[in-house]
């Protein structure tokens, strides 16, 4: 075990040679102590791709050491932020050079469309990786004027240390972007573990980091299950901070692992069920188009799904069947073929539990405007589905579904608007569109939530912050605002003048 | 059509080529001056002329300024996003890199520094200031700012538009990096002014800067005189900021021309006349490395050249004999030669003065204790030069000299060291050596300088700030403080109620 494999790409007829083992030190190891595997599925077909090694938390315990030993030698503050830019932006430079199979890995593991990996699962993440590239030489701190005939205060926003961090299987390279682009700019080293679903692409970005020169030890990847390799990561004694992407369920338990162990540092960025607003001033067709992209694209894995749409009710009849006949344009298919906009959910596990969803949502009495036909055959493909009459205390309006699934009520006044809205213990991202721009900044300004778009949605950019309100998660990713994530501040006073009198 | 300048060395330390045109680049062009006329380019080696470039006029300066804004109004400014500017400046760096020799050479042949010198300080720097503040250029963030719910008040950090620059012949191709690099990352477009004396670099850079894909009018290079092209830019009705460095005489009337015309933004750059301060306790050996390295570096042409240097009486013999020894150590001659460490001064203009300067020390009395001659009988090579036994009023301890010309003094009070160093219309930077660091930070913190070397002298990084205290200038270059420079701050307040 841990040799590397070689996938064969049928669509394409690309041969991919990727490695199975743990990624520790800058090379692929096996476990130290278990024979188990990882099998990675096609959820297009079903079919398995290869295995892979699954770390054990002895293999935890081999990957924190290679990157606290790198943190005291090569990496931390033994290496200069002009070295971490020039790596970083050189990593960035091998992936816009492997673009190509680096997408169809990604849809091959994931389902998504392989031209929509390419151009902006991984065009985003080349992008993420040279912004913070640009940030590594300008963290700076503070100097304090505190009494100048005798001291100088100033701070050192010193890097955290050993990162643990755990990604989801939804954006696999882009989540692995998002969290190893800010810790490697501020200088921490990283532990890795990408998805038991979807581990293949982080596995062939380890080559990347080995290519580009960082020294052994700065990236250390694990694939391994949750419960395995994440749960020692969020415990483990000498792991400085953790980040995870995830569901709410997941989060919690790494925050209670965090406090009972080490006190880590925490960083969640969790589940959503965001609301989605359409006032009647809204240009209806634009409206349509951003609704239907928020709750369709990636087939409505993400979780800032605008997963409950809210219309005004003297719109209502007209921006339905609008929103309707959007989403009956949304081809769902394999994902290396051309024409397809979404693929399958990436398993079965998923795929049964937004089926649950879907029959809950029936049974509750909402009226299904779209969809609820299983397909017939392989893969986990689920069509754009609609609801529509939802009641704000059924399961498909209160639960994040992860799915392509929707659920639209009508309001007639913005404070109803507002209230439906806010009704969640979720706080990820919300959307309004409305022309009266009045309204547009009082409704901005109401919603709970981290992210929220007027008159767009989904849409995210490297330089602007990212996060959760109330229990979609802690901290912010993107933007300078994920320095802080990856820095610690220390404060030093320095005398050069007092002398103490003593007794005090 | 302008001519296209080739040249092949065949030396020691480097063999290679470069070929470019002479013209002004204006739109994205190559193109003659609008009066037909030209410019030598003289090798400070041998006083040879090795090139004409094509001079340009204050009509010129309209049409780089019309282009200038034609491309912010369409292309550039808040047209192109950061990211955008920033792929565009990290381009440039990796043209850099690859042209990384041929630019040293080249500044070699026109500035007369050794190629070695250019190589490790001037390359290296400009390659770390470009990509520096590419990885500024999407990161210009104005702030949201609470004062009450029912407003909502932030700031836009917009580019100022067309931006003039102006820069010396010192360290032509590191002074352009110094000033396009934020000016480009905030999104401003450029007409840009080499010297007269050194506009090789500047004419590669350019083309550089065309294939790397900047669009037409975003950085234009007029090349031409400081009364005509110079003087066009400072008094432009649509310039808004004219950033300057040179000397405190021509910085003045910078300023005055931005008075006068359309009070554009006004950052200099100037003289200085810095102090090194040796207290008895400092590493000595390190101190009189530090020190030559200070006075030395770039032949003395540096604007924070240490050349006040202050030792204490304890040490002072000690001292003077081991620097002494390191200036009789460094070598004057040809700068692609193996084991040069100095070239020729810059121009003859600037020998002559250095030399008279020379003279008025003589004059004036004091004991000239090494040097203070010309090396050979071609170029304008000086050799290392040491004045001892001066006082505050002599013309070579007040005034900027810009040569390898050194005085010495011997200080023995703290307090009073504080106050002799300061003393000085200019405050660039100065240099504090010792091994206590409560003195260090004590020292440091009295110092009227915009740059406090403890321990070191003249050391630079993209990411610290540099800039004088009084007559030495007005605002910051590098870090973070030179995006400052660059933008206009709006304030928007949006009434809610």
């Amino acid at each position: 075990m841990a040799q590397p494999v070689e996938i064969s790409i049928t669509a394409t007829g690309r041969k991919v040679t990727l490695p199975t083992g743990l990624f520790i030190n800058n090379e692929f190891v096996p476990s130290v102590d278990s024979s188990d595997v990882i099998q990675c599925l096609n959820p297009a077909t079903e079919e398995v791709i290869c295995s892979v090694v699954a770390g054990s938390a002895a293999d935890i315990d081999r990957a924190v050491a290679a990157a606290r030993a790198a943190y005291n030698t090569t990496w931390g503050k033994n290496v200069g932020p002009v070295e971490r830019a020039r790596l970083i932006n050189r990593l960035a430079d091998l992936m816009e050079r492997d673009r190509d199979v680096l997408a169809e890995l990604e849809s091959l593991n994931n389902g998504k469309p392989v031209r929509v990996a390419r151009d902006f699962d991984i065009g985003d993440s080349i992008g993420c990786l040279r912004y913070y590239a640009g940030w590594a030489d300008k963290i700076t701190g503070q100097t304090i004027e505190v009494d100048n005939k005798t001291k100088l205060a100033f701070t050192r926003h010193d890097p955290i240390g050993v990162c643990g961090q755990i990604i989801p299987w939804n954006y696999p390279i882009n989540m692995w972007a998002w969290k190893v682009a800010p810790a490697l700019a501020c200088g921490c080293t990283i532990v890795m573990k990408p998805s038991e679903l979807t581990p293949l692409t982080a596995l062939k970005l380890s080559e990347l980091i080995v290519e580009a020169g960082f020294p052994a030890g700065v990236v250390n990847t694990v694939a391994s299950l949750g419960s395995v390799g994440g749960a020692a990561l969020a415990a483990h004694p000498d792991v400085d901070k953790v980040a995870f992407t995830g569901s709410t369920v997941t989060g919690r338990k790494i925050m209670e692992a965090a406090a009972k162990s080490n006190l880590k540092k925490v960083s969640l960025e969790l589940g959503g069920k965001s609301p989605h607003l359409v006032f009647e001033s809204a240009d209806l067709e634009q409206a349509a188009n951003w609704a239907a992209l928020g709750i369709l694209y990636n087939t409505g894995q993400d979780c800032t799904a605008g997963s409950r749409l809210f219309v005004q009710d003297t719109i209502y009849d007209k921006f339905i069947s609008i929103l309707v006949g959007k989403a009956k344009e949304m081809v769902v298919g394999n994902g290396f073929d051309e024409k397809v906009s979404g693929g399958p959910v990436v398993s079965k596990v998923q795929y049964d539990k937004v089926w649950s969803y879907i029959e809950s949502g029936k049974q509750e009495g909402a009226t299904l405007a779209l969809g609820g036909q299983k397909r017939p055959g392989k893969g986990f493909f689920v069509d754009p589905t609609i609801f529509t009459d939802v009641r704000p205390d059924m399961k498909i309006v209160r639960d994040e579904i992860f799915g392509p699934v929707l659920s639209v009520a009508k309001f007639s006044t913005e404070e109803e608007a507002v209230k439906l809205a806010n009704d969640t213990s979720y706080g990820l991202g919300a959307g309004l569109h409305s022309k009266d721009a009045d309204q547009c900044m009082r409704v901005s300004s109401a919603l709970e939530a981290g992210t929220v778009w007027v008159n767009q949605y989904n849409l995210l950019y490297n330089n602007v912050p990212f996060g959760g309100k109330k229990q979609s998660g802690i901290g912010r990713e993107l933007g300078s605002y994920a320095l802080d994530e990856y820095t610690s501040v220390k404060a030093v006073h320095w005398n050069f003048g007092e002398k103490l009198d003593w007794p005090f | 059509m302008p001519s296209t300048f080739e040249y092949t060395w065949d030396t020691p330390v480097y063999k290679g080529s470069t070929s470019f045109s002479t013209g002004l680049y204006i739109n994205g062009k190559f193109i003659d001056g609008s009066n037909n006329t030209t410019i030598d380019v003289i090798n400070p080696t041998d006083g040879k002329t090795i090139a004409s470039i094509s001079e340009g006029t204050p009509k010129d300066v309209d049409i780089a300024v019309d282009a200038a804004q034609k491309a912010y109004d369409t292309v550039w400014g808040l047209n192109c996003p950061g990211n955008e500017r920033a792929r565009l400046l990290n381009k440039l760096a990796d043209l850099l890199i690859e042209h990384s020799d041929e630019f040293a050479a080249l500044e070699a042949l026109d500035n007369g520094k050794t190629f070695g010198w250019a190589k490790k300080a001037d390359l290296s720097m400009s390659v770390d200031v470009i990509r520096y503040y590419a990885g500024w250029a999407d990161k210009i963030h104005g702030s949201t700012i609470e004062t009450s719910e029912d407003k909502l008040n932030y700031t836009r950090h917009e580019p100022i538009g067309v931006v003039g620059q102006i820069i010396p012949w010192n360290f032509p191709l590191m002074m352009m990096c110094w000033k396009i690099g934020p000016a480009l990352a905030t999104g401003n477009t450029i007409v840009l002014k080499p010297s007269e004396f050194t506009p090789l670099t500047a004419l590669l850079a350019a083309k550089l800067i065309d294939e790397a894909g900047f669009p037409p009018g975003v950085v234009n290079v007029v090349n031409g005189y400081g009364d005509t092209v110079g003087q066009a830019i400072a008094e432009h009705m649509h310039i808004g900021k004219v950033a300057f460095t040179g000397s405190t005489l021509v910085g003045r009337k910078i300023m005055v021309a931005a008075a006068k015309s359309n009070l554009k933004n006004v950052t200099l750059e100037l003289g200085g006349k810095s102090p090194s301060i040796i207290f008895d306790d400092a590493d000595l050996d390190l101190a009189v490395e530090w020190a030559a390295h200070g006075l030395y570096f770039n032949h003395g042409q540096s604007c924070s050249a240490g050349t006040r240097i202050y030792v204490h009486e304890n040490i002072y013999d000690t001292f003077l004999q081991k620097f002494t020894e390191k200036s009789m150590s460094l070598k004057v001659g040809d700068p692609f030669g193996q084991d040069t460490f100095q070239g020729p001064q810059v121009s003859e203009r600037q020998f002559k003065r250095v030399m008279d300067y020379i003279e008025s020390g003589k004059q004036e009395g004091a004991t000239l204790h090494l040097g203070g001659h010309r090396v050979g009988t071609e170029g304008y090579f000086i050799t290392p030069t040491i004045f001892t036994d001066v006082h505050p009023e002599m013309r070579i301890v007040r005034e900027e000299i810009f040569g390898p010309v050194g005085v010495i003094l011997k200080f023995k009070d703290d307090d009073d060291i504080i106050r002799q160093a300061n003393d000085s219309v200019y405050g660039l930077a100065a240099g504090v050596f010792t091994s206590n660091v409560k003195r260090a930070i004590k020292t440091a913190h009295a110092l009227h300088a915009g740059t406090v070397w403890v321990n070191c002298s003249n050391t630079t990084y993209a990411n610290v700030p540099f800039g004088g205290y009084k007559q030495s200038g007005i605002g910051r270059e590098l870090g973070e403080y030179a995006l400052d420079n660059y933008t206009n701050v709006k304030a928007i307040q949006i009434n809610l109620a």
